[in-house]
C-alpha cells in the first residue's frame, strides 16, 4: 500500500517542486532522529479501540457466549458451521454482494460521467459540483428516511410517475424484497456518485490539454481521446474510488437499518445488519462476531484482490 | 475547444437536468416539512402556505438541542486527537526507515479491512466495565481508535513526498524533534490535515450505530440516535419528521455551503490517487 500511497500524495502535493529530490524513504537516516515515542498516543487508542477488541472478538468466536453471562464454553468452529447452514446468513451474504458490486461499478460510473460532464465548458460546472456533491455529507440516517418517505407507496417516486403517465410503473419499491435491494443501491448512488465524482475530478485536473487538443487535431474521435489520454490519469483515482466503494458497499448499514431494517422478512438484511440483529437483539453475541470475522475475511479478500490486480496494470499501456 | 459550441449547450442541458433530478429529493424534504400538520402531503406540490410549525415542534420533541451539542462535543474533541495523533505517529513512520516503522505502519493499516463490528462487540463490554458507557468521552475514545488507520495513511503517505530539508535545517539549529514537527512538519502537513479533519468530521458527525450502543439507555443522545428515537415515535406525521430532518442536517450542509470550495478541493486532493 505504501507505494501506491507515496506516489498518491506525491501528486497531491504537486506544487512541491523539491518532492523530486527525495525519493520516498530511500534515504540513510541522519541526525535528527525522529523518536519513535511519537506513534504511542496512536498506538494506544487504536490498540484498545480495534487491535484488541479485534482479537478476542476472533476468539469470541470459537465459544458460545451470549453477551450477558459470565459463562461461556469453548465450542470451536460450531458457530461457523450454523452460519454455513443458516439460510438468513447465507442470504444476508449474497444480499451484501449484490449491493456491493452494484454500488462499485454503477456509482463509479455515474460518478466518472458526472465528472466528465462537470469538467467543461459549461457555465453551471461549479454550481453543479457543489449540488451533486451534497448528498455525500448528508446524514446516512436522514438519507434512509427521506428515501423511505420517497419510496413508500404514497411516496414522491409513485407520485412522479403518476404524473408523468407511467402509472403502470408504480410499485411498493420497499416491500418487495427484490425490488428492495435494487432500490438500496439507487439510494446510495444518489448519495455518493458526487463523492466519486469530485475524486475522479481530482484525477481529470492531470489530464494534459495540450495533448488532448492535438489528438482532437489529428482526427481522434471523443472515445479514443478519452481511451488514450484521459482514461491512464484517471488510473489513481479509480483505485482509490473502487477500493471506497466496495469497502463501503460491503459494510453497509445506516442506511439499509433505517429504510427496511433488513425486512420484508430477511429479504434486505446485509451481513452488517444481521450481526447488529444477532448480537444485540437476539443476545447470540458470538454468532454475531463469527458473522462478522466471515465480513472481514470478505472485505479483506476482495479489497486487496481489486488492489494488486489494479496495480498490475500499469497506468497507461495495457 | 475552447468555444461554448452547440454541443456544449446540449451538454449544458443535460447537466442542468441531471443536476436538478439530484436535488428532487432535498426539495421534496424541505417541501414536506413545510406543510401544515394535518394537510395534504403531495410530495412534489409546492407548498401553499408554507408553516414554520413542525420546526418548532421537532425542536421541542425530539431534544434536538443537546442532541446537537454533544455531537459537536464528541465531533470536535475527536477530530482535534487524531489530527493531532496521526500525524505525530505519521512521523516516524515516514522517516525511520528501519523495519519496526513499516512493520507497525502495516500493522495500522490492517485496521482499514477490519469491519468496526467486529471490535464494537467486545470493546462494549470493555467500555461497560471501565463505566464509560451512556458517556459521549466512550465515543470520543473509540473515535480516535477507529480513525487512527485511514488519518495515518493519508499522512505517512503525504509526509514521504515531503523532503527533509526543512527539519533538518531545524535540527541543525537546535531544535528539539518535539520542536521541530510542531513548527515545521505540522504546517507542511497542512493540505493532506484539510484531508482528514474533513473526512473524519463528515464520519464522526453522521455516525449512528456506535452512539446508538454506547449511549442507549442514558440521557445522552448524538443527532443521528436523537433522530432515530424521534422517528420511532412519530413515524406516521411525515412533516414533524421532515423538520427534524433538515433541522439535524441543515449544520453540515450550511458549513458544507459556506466553505463548499474548500471541501471539495481538500478532499480530492488528499484522496485523488
Amino acid at each position: 500500500m505504501s507505494a501506491a500511497g507515496g506516489a498518491a500524495t506525491q501528486a497531491a502535493s504537486g506544487e512541491r517542486a523539491a518532492s523530486a529530490t527525495a525519493p520516498p524513504g530511500r534515504r540513510r537516516r541522519r541526525r535528527s532522529a525522529v523518536p519513535w515515542w511519537f506513534v504511542v498516543p496512536a498506538a494506544v487508542f487504536y490498540v484498545f479501540a480495534v487491535a484488541w477488541p479485534s482479537l478476542q472478538g476472533a476468539a469470541l468466536s470459537l465459544t458460545d457466549w451470549d453477551g450477558l453471562s459470565q459463562e461461556r464454553s469453548f465450542v470451536g468452529l460450531a458457530q461457523f458451521e450454523r452460519l454455513i447452514a443458516d439460510s438468513a446468513a447465507t442470504g444476508a451474504i449474497w444480499n451484501t454482494l449484490f449491493i456491493a458490486v452494484g454500488i462499485t461499478v454503477l456509482q463509479n460510473l455515474v460518478g466518472l460521467l458526472l465528472a466528465l460532464g462537470v469538467h467543461s465548458k459549461i457555465k453551471s460546472r461549479n454550481v453543479l459540483r457543489v449540488a451533486l456533491f451534497a448528498p455525500a455529507v448528508i446524514t446516512p440516517v436522514a438519507v434512509g428516511y427521506l428515501w423511505q418517505f420517497l419510496l413508500a407507496p404514497q411516496g414522491a417516486v409513485n407520485d412522479l410517475l403518476g404524473a408523468l403517465g407511467l402509472g403502470f410503473l408504480q410499485r411498493s419499491w420497499l416491500g418487495d424484497g427484490d425490488l428492495a435491494l435494487v432500490a438500496i443501491v439507487v439510494v446510495i448512488i444518489w448519495q455518493f456518485a458526487g463523492y466519486s465524482m469530485v475524486i475522479f475530478l481530482a484525477g481529470l485536473q492531470g489530464v494534459p490539454e495540450e495533448i488532448l487538443e492535438a489528438s482532437h487535431l489529428d482526427g481522434a474521435g471523443a472515445f479514443r481521446r478519452f481511451w488514450s489520454v484521459v482514461r491512464p490519469e484517471l488510473a489513481p483515482a479509480l483505485t482509490i474510488n473502487l477500493m471506497l466503494s466496495v469497502i463501503g458497499g460491503l459494510k453497509l448499514f445506516d442506511q439499509v437499518w433505517v429504510m427496511t431494517g433488513g425486512g420484508p422478512g430477511n429479504a434486505t438484511d446485509t451481513m452488517s445488519t444481521l450481526i447488529y440483529k444477532n448480537a444485540f437483539q437476539f443476545n447470540d453475541f458470538a454468532y454475531g462476531i463469527a458473522m462478522a470475522l466471515v465480513l472481514t475475511a470478505f472485505v479483506a479478500v476482495l479489497s486487496s484482490a481489486q488492489y494488486l490486480g489494479l496495480r498490475r496494470q500499469p497506468g497507461g499501456s495495457s | 475547444m475552447n468555444r461554448y459550441s452547440w454541443r456544449t449547450g446540449v451538454l449544458e442541458a443535460v447537466m442542468v437536468a441531471v443536476g436538478l433530478l439530484f436535488l428532487v429529493p432535498l426539495y421534496v424534504l424541505v417541501n414536506i416539512s413545510l406543510k401544515a400538520p394535518q394537510g395534504p402531503t403531495e410530495p412534489l406540490v409546492p407548498v401553499g402556505q408554507p408553516t414554520l410549525v413542525n420546526y418548532a415542534d421537532a425542536w421541542n420533541q425530539a431534544g434536538l438541542g443537546p442532541a446537537m451539542v454533544n455531537s459537536a462535543t464528541v465531533t470536535v474533541v475527536s477530530v482535534l486527537l487524531i489530527v493531532v495523533f496521526a500525524a505525530l505517529a505519521a512521523y516516524p513512520l515516514a522517516r525511520v526507515t528501519s523495519r519496526w516503522s513499516s512493520w507497525l505502519f502495516y500493522a495500522f493499516l490492517v485496521g482499514l479491512l477490519l469491519p468496526f463490528q467486529l471490535a464494537l462487540i467486545p470493546l462494549y463490554t470493555t467500555m461497560r466495565d471501565l463505566g464509560l458507557l451512556g458517556s459521549v468521552w466512550a465515543l470520543v475514545i473509540y473515535y480516535v481508535g477507529l480513525q487512527m488507520p485511514f488519518s495515518i495513511f493519508l499522512y505517512t503517505s503525504f509526509l514521504r513526498a515531503v523532503p527533509h530539508d526543512y527539519e533538518e535545517a531545524a535540527s541543525i539549529d537546535g531544535a528539539g524533534p518535539l520542536r521541530s514537527f510542531w513548527s515545521v512538519v505540522f504546517p507542511l502537513l497542512r493540505p493532506v490535515t484539510g484531508t482528514v479533519v474533513i473526512l473524519n468530521v463528515l464520519q464522526v458527525w453522521n455516525d449512528f450505530l456506535t452512539p446508538l450502543l454506547y449511549l442507549s439507555g442514558s440521557a445522552q443522545q448524538t443527532l443521528p440516535v436523537a433522530l432515530f428515537t424521534f422517528v420511532s415515535q412519530y413515524v406516521s406525521q411525515w412533516n414533524l419528521v421532515f423538520a427534524g430532518l433538515v433541522i439535524s442536517i441543515a449544520p453540515i450542509l450550511l458549513v458544507y455551503f459556506l466553505m463548499q470550495k474548500t471541501i471539495i478541493k481538500g478532499f480530492a486532493s488528499g484522496l485523488k490517487g
